[in-house]
């Protein structure tokens, strides 16, 4: 290679090393190798280079200009990176900034502890169905065997509402029993339901809300036992409480509308309100099989079916599963009391991701 | 129903320790209330006699007794002004807890002089309120002697309550009874000695209402003397809350009690004789023995003499003719009521009595002259006299029934084989006597204290069913009814704890839905509102008529007749209403910016069964503060998309709605809006709430909601197998339109216009500008949409693509007289 070439090479790599930005480098590119660039003028004399010498300055002129433009691509690679990196750095936020606000709402006890309920029965064959809240008497009292004059009448505080056209006296139902009334006189058994719902009694006081809400279960067939039962009860009770050993425990009462009729306790510690332990024994529902006369009036001949229906306070429910211990704020929508008790609707009450709200 | 164990004892020979007797008596379905051992807290107190008591040297008040304990001599600084030198008293020493007070007591120094323990007033061990000074005990009282067991105070009370098909557990004798029959003792016997007697009685009967009063007894006793009744009846009295009287009077009580009996005695001497007849009454007035004044009407029973009422029947004695210290000659009353009038009575007239409770529920007919018997032998014993003949009037009404077991029913129906012999022996311990017996079955007759048993089936069929049907339910009823009745009662003395709890057979390996498709859909518009940020709300289905009135109509009809206060008196018409009240509530604590929700009735009179099933939501105050977009206000078209939210996802085709006006009345009437699908069906409305509204419940401003007629809302069909998409490989186009309209022309015009122009190639149509103003001209404005062309076969040339929106402005132009902007 002559002299004037090393020194260009040598020269031009220097410089193209020395570039610090894109827009000298370019110039640099351009008084080498543009048009008029030092290289191209050299490229473009060889004409006149003597005959024998021509083939190899050609050769080294060639090649110097590639390595030349090859280093510059290098160059531009880098400046442009490091120019890229630049900008980057330029565009930084405080990521410990709150993001756009955004609201779950949440799901108010009592809707969680129906769909429990009704998660629970229905793997155990159980329908929901519905009723109307403004019952006539029927439904609400005489198909249920609860006379006129009986005290059980006197005991549930009804409301009462005028009658309407020829009709008798409404009332607002007491129990979610009428339920029961209206599955049997729709439809020939057998039946499995559980009627979930608004209930209403006269009475308000730290324990008692004028509105609260029940769940009443019916299941009538062929040969349904107290056995039966009881099974299906403990059964809902242990799955409920999520507690597989809870102790259950049934004892005779009574009720206008079941014979033989049973209180349900569950086991549990007085002192410290945890259930499953502790020797003390707390009323959780009442219970029986349906008294002969419930399925007559209703039409279901007694002779040839019979089962077996309970009730159960669905705010006692919630109370003891939650730890809750005031009945008033239920009705109150605090949002401060909702806010803290209240469920995510994204893990709804589903058997096989478990009830663990 | 309250017992003492002492008093149980007397009819109950058992060795089993109170716990046994309480868990017992909870499981056999005598649920047990409360059990207070009062000897428990009274333990430490002994008799003691204070042999002197002297001044306190340093102070006024107080004495300085030295006391006898019997187990030693020690000096006590008492207060009590009747402390004085050889009293009997009860002496607590230090250590003890004093009931009253629950205080440790320790020996201290009082006022510089040693005290060694304490003696007790009344108040201070829970036995009444005297607390002027200590309990003095009588002369003979011996010291040492644990005070309560020498004053019969060791004895626990149980409080039993008594469900109303058994007024046999109103008595402590049907307890016992129950309890042997369980197996936890023997059942004493008990008969009465008659008092026979040829003295004919002053005073006789006459039943002038056999529906209300069949059989009546009575006899008079001469020569009584009146006084406080012995100890042991007095504290068996006391120990259930009872006040002794006099003898005569605690002997009823105790009858009452003792063998659920009422009885009643009249003072002779005050009654105008000579005949005491049940009747009706005649809106006559008289003063009961609670001291009150009641009327007795034509429904109501009454026991008359010649002057007028002197009893109502059942129910409560008249102060008139009640007996006293003067009295000496009474007449017993001992009388069969029926206890449908007589709880008819007790309830209009508001009265609560310890005869109304065991009459009401039924009372054992054939014990009613061994129990005049019984109480009459009292009499002469405690007040002596001279008992007259028994005389009645009316005659028993026949009271003997039969119910028969089939043995497998115990089983079949009560999931427990128990063995025959067991159960008939069950049976037997109750009353019942067997009178039929094969391998297959027994018949047994009831005892007349069983009034709940084979009582006879009263029915009420449901209307829907035919003369047939209701024949054969009344006579399957009738078959079935009384063997249930025995096999409730054999399951509950043997034990329910003992039937084998059995799971329900599964009716298919996989569990069915257990919601109707409607139900299920509703719980997911309760997923998707909690989602949405709304928080869900179980508001009061009442509330003031006044505030219902806001909401909707608040009529009669749906006015509560017995309201448990004024502002829970009306049917709410919409959920809306609660959520209003509780977002007015949470402002007022200082939280003005909220969503709620509730899904739940509203109640109007022509809806079938009065009521709809509504979600609603309510948004108010502003969107929170955030350092990246401003808060703003809530307001319409937020609840608009929560509305049709709610829609979408109850599978509504968003293109089949339509959003009308005017919303009702608690809505602004320009800033909300109806939805329906197709012209009629209304599915729900939304808006601004009604301002007069906000200022009603100080609500903040504004305040906006929505409301869906959940039962409205059509099912839709299940979703089956769906055609395949149709996936276009071609670019979709977007152009952006410009028109000018009249500002009264509804936007969704424009809206429908558009997406209806090219179906094959518009997808989309979306509004992106609203503008108004002076360049525009009055009344008019400006709505820039943008429109998506999608091809299918390939893709548009500019002069299709330039035809395409050619048409998209034709009809808009067509439907809304706008103008496209230039």
């Amino acid at each position: 290679m002559t002299d004037d070439l090393s020194s260009l090479g040598a020269e031009t790599f220097a410089a193209v090393e020395a570039a610090d930005n894109l827009a000298s480098l370019e110039a640099l590119r351009v008084a080498v190798l543009g048009r008029q660039g030092r290289l191209t003028s050299l490229l473009r004399a060889l004409g006149e280079v003597p005959e024998d010498l021509r083939r190899e300055r050609g050769q080294a002129l060639n090649r110097l200009r590639d390595e030349i433009a090859s280093a510059i691509a290098e160059r531009r690679a880098l400046l442009q990176a490091a120019a890229q990196d630049a900008g980057i750095a330029a565009e930084r936020i405080d990521v410990t900034l709150p993001p756009r606000p955004s609201v779950l709402g949440l799901i108010h006890p009592i809707s969680r502890t129906i769909g429990e309920i009704v998660a629970i029965f229905g793997a155990l064959g159980f329908r929901v169905v519905e009723g109307p809240e403004i019952e006539d008497d029927w439904h609400n009292f005489g198909a249920l065997n609860i006379p006129e004059h009986h005290p059980a009448r006197q005991e549930m505080d009804t409301f009462y509402l005028p009658p309407r056209g020829t009709n008798a006296r409404r009332v607002l139902r007491t129990h979610t029993s009428p339920g029961q009334i209206r599955t049997m006189t729709a439809a020939p058994p057998p039946y499995r339901v559980i009627v979930p719902g608004r209930t209403y009694r006269a009475d308000h006081d730290a324990t008692h809300s004028p509105m609260f809400h029940q769940c009443e279960g019916l299941a009538i067939d062929k040969a349904i036992t107290l056995g039966h039962l009881k099974g299906c009860l403990i059964d809902f009770l242990r799955a409920f409480f999520d507690k597989p050993e809870l102790p259950v425990r049934f004892r005779a009462s009574y009720f206008p509308f079941t014979e033989p009729s049973m209180e349900v306790d569950i086991g549990w510690n007085r002192q410290s309100g945890e259930l499953g332990q502790g020797g003390d024994w707390l009323e959780i529902l009442g219970s029986g099989m349906v008294h002969p006369r419930v399925l007559a009036n209703c039409g279901v001949d007694p002779g040839e079916w019979q089962g077996f229906a309970f009730g159960m306070g669905i705010e006692r429910l919630t109370m003891l599963k939650q730890g809750i211990t005031d009945l008033r704020p239920f009705f109150e929508s605090d949002l401060r009391w909702l806010r803290h008790y209240g469920f995510s609707p994204l893990r709804p009450p589903i058997l096989h991701e478990g009830l663990a709200g | 129903m309250k017992f003492s164990l002492a008093w149980l004892r007397t009819h109950l020979e058992t060795s089993a320790p109170l716990a046994t007797i309480v868990d017992t008596l909870s499981a056999i379905g005598l649920e047990v209330d409360a059990v207070t051992d009062r000897g428990s807290e009274l333990a430490p107190f002994r008799i003691a006699e204070v042999l002197e008591a002297g001044p306190h040297p340093n102070a006024e008040r107080l004495k300085l007794c030295r006391v006898e304990t019997g187990c030693g001599i020690v000096s006590v600084v008492c207060g009590a002004p009747n402390a004085h030198t050889g009293m009997k008293a009860v002496f607590a020493p230090p250590g003890s807890l004093i009931p009253a007070t629950g205080q440790l007591l320790t020996a201290s120094r009082i006022r510089g002089v040693e005290s060694a323990g304490m003696l007790l007033s009344e108040r201070e061990m829970r036995l009444g309120e005297n607390h002027d000074g200590i309990v003095e005990l009588p002369p003979d009282a011996p010291v040492g002697e644990p005070y309560a067991r020498w004053a019969g105070l060791d004895d626990p009370v149980i409080e039993i309550a008594v469900t109303p098909n058994r007024g046999d557990a109103l008595s402590v004798r049907g307890i016992a009874r129950d309890l042997a029959a369980a197996g936890l003792g023997r059942l004493l016997p008990w008969s009465a000695v008659p008092v026979p007697s040829h003295v004919p009685s002053p005073l006789v009967w006459e039943t002038a209402w056999p529906e209300a009063c069949p059989f009546v007894l009575g006899r008079t006793v001469r020569g009584v003397a009146n006084g406080p009744a012995p100890l042991w009846l007095a504290r068996r009295l006391e120990a259930i809350g009872l006040r002794p009287i006099n003898a005569l009077v605690d002997i009823t009580n105790f009858f009452t009690f003792d063998l659920g009996r009422p009885l009643h005695v009249f003072d002779v001497a005050k009654v105008r004789g000579p005949v005491f007849t049940m009747r009706r009454g005649a809106e006559e007035t008289f003063r009961a023995l609670n001291g009150r004044d009641v009327t007795a009407g034509p429904e109501d029973c009454v026991i008359a003499d010649a002057a007028g009422v002197v009893s109502l029947a059942g129910i409560i004695g008249g102060e008139s003719t009640g007996c006293d210290e003067e009295t000496t000659s009474i007449f017993l009353e001992c009388a069969l009521f029926d206890p449908i009038r007589v709880a008819d009575t007790g309830r209009r007239l508001g009265i609560l009595s310890d005869a109304r409770a065991r009459f009401e529920r039924g009372i054992d007919t054939a014990l009613m002259p061994d129990a005049v018997e019984a109480a009459t032998r009292m009499i002469l014993e405690l007040c002596g006299g001279e008992a007259s003949r028994v005389v009645s009037a009316g005659t028993a009404p026949p009271w003997q029934r039969s119910a028969s077991l089939r043995f497998s029913r115990l089983a079949d129906l009560g999931g427990l084989a128990v063995p025959p012999a067991e159960a008939i022996g069950i049976l037997e311990r109750l009353g019942f006597v067997p009178e039929r017996r094969d391998a297959a079955s027994v018949t047994v007759a009831v005892p007349p204290w069983r009034n709940d048993i084979a009582a006879g089936v009263s029915l009420d069929l449901s209307p829907e069913l035919s003369p047939a049907e209701k024949e054969r339910m009344r006579a399957s009823a009738s078959a079935i009814e009384p063997e249930a009745d025995l096999v409730e009662e054999v399951l509950r003395i043997r034990g329910l704890d003992s039937v084998p709890a059995v799971s329900l057979p599964a009716l298919s390996s996989v569990p069915t839905p257990s919601l109707a498709p409607a139900s299920a859909h509703i719980e997911q518009v309760r997923r998707l509102l909690a989602a949405r940020g709304f928080t869900e709300c179980v508001g009061f289905s009442f509330l003031a008529a006044s505030q219902a009135a806001l909401f909707g109509p608040a009529p009669e009809s749906l006015h509560l007749e017995n309201p448990i206060a004024t502002d829970l008196d009306q049917m709410r018409p919409t959920p809306i209403a609660s959520l209003a009240l509780a977002a007015g509530r949470n402002a007022a604590r200082g939280y003005p910016d909220l969503a709620l929700f509730e899904i739940g009735p509203g109640f109007l009179e022509d809806a079938p069964g009065g009521q709809v099933l509504i979600a609603a939501g309510l948004r108010t105050g502003s969107t929170a503060r955030s350092w990246i977009e401003p808060a703003r206000p809530a307001d319409a078209f937020d609840v608009k998309a929560d509305a049709l939210a709610i829609l979408a996802a109850l599978g509504v085709p968003a293109e089949a709605l339509a959003i009308g006006a005017p919303a009702p009345a608690h809505f602004h009437p320009g800033r909300s809006g109806l939805i329906s699908q197709g012209p009629k069906l209304l599915l729900g409305r939304f808006g601004e709430l009604h301002p007069r509204v906000l200022t009603a419940l100080d609500l903040p401003r504004p305040s906006v909601g929505f409301e869906i007629f959940l039962d409205t809302v059509p099912e839709q069909r299940r979703r089956t197998r769906r055609a395949p998409p149709s996936l276009s490989p071609f670019q979709p186009l977007a152009r952006d339109f410009a028109f000018v309209l009249d500002e009264s022309i509804p936007a969704e015009q424009l809206l429908r216009a558009a997406r209806g122009a090219e179906r094959h190639l518009v997808t989309a149509v979306t509004l992106f500008d609203v503008f108004a103003g002076p360049a525009l001209g009055a009344g008019k404005k400006s709505l820039a949409i943008q429109v998506i062309f999608q091809p299918h076969e390939r893709t548009l040339t500019d002069a299709e693509i330039k035809a395409a929106g050619q048409k998209v402005i034709a009809a808009v132009i067509k439907a809304t007289g706008a103008r496209l902007r230039g």
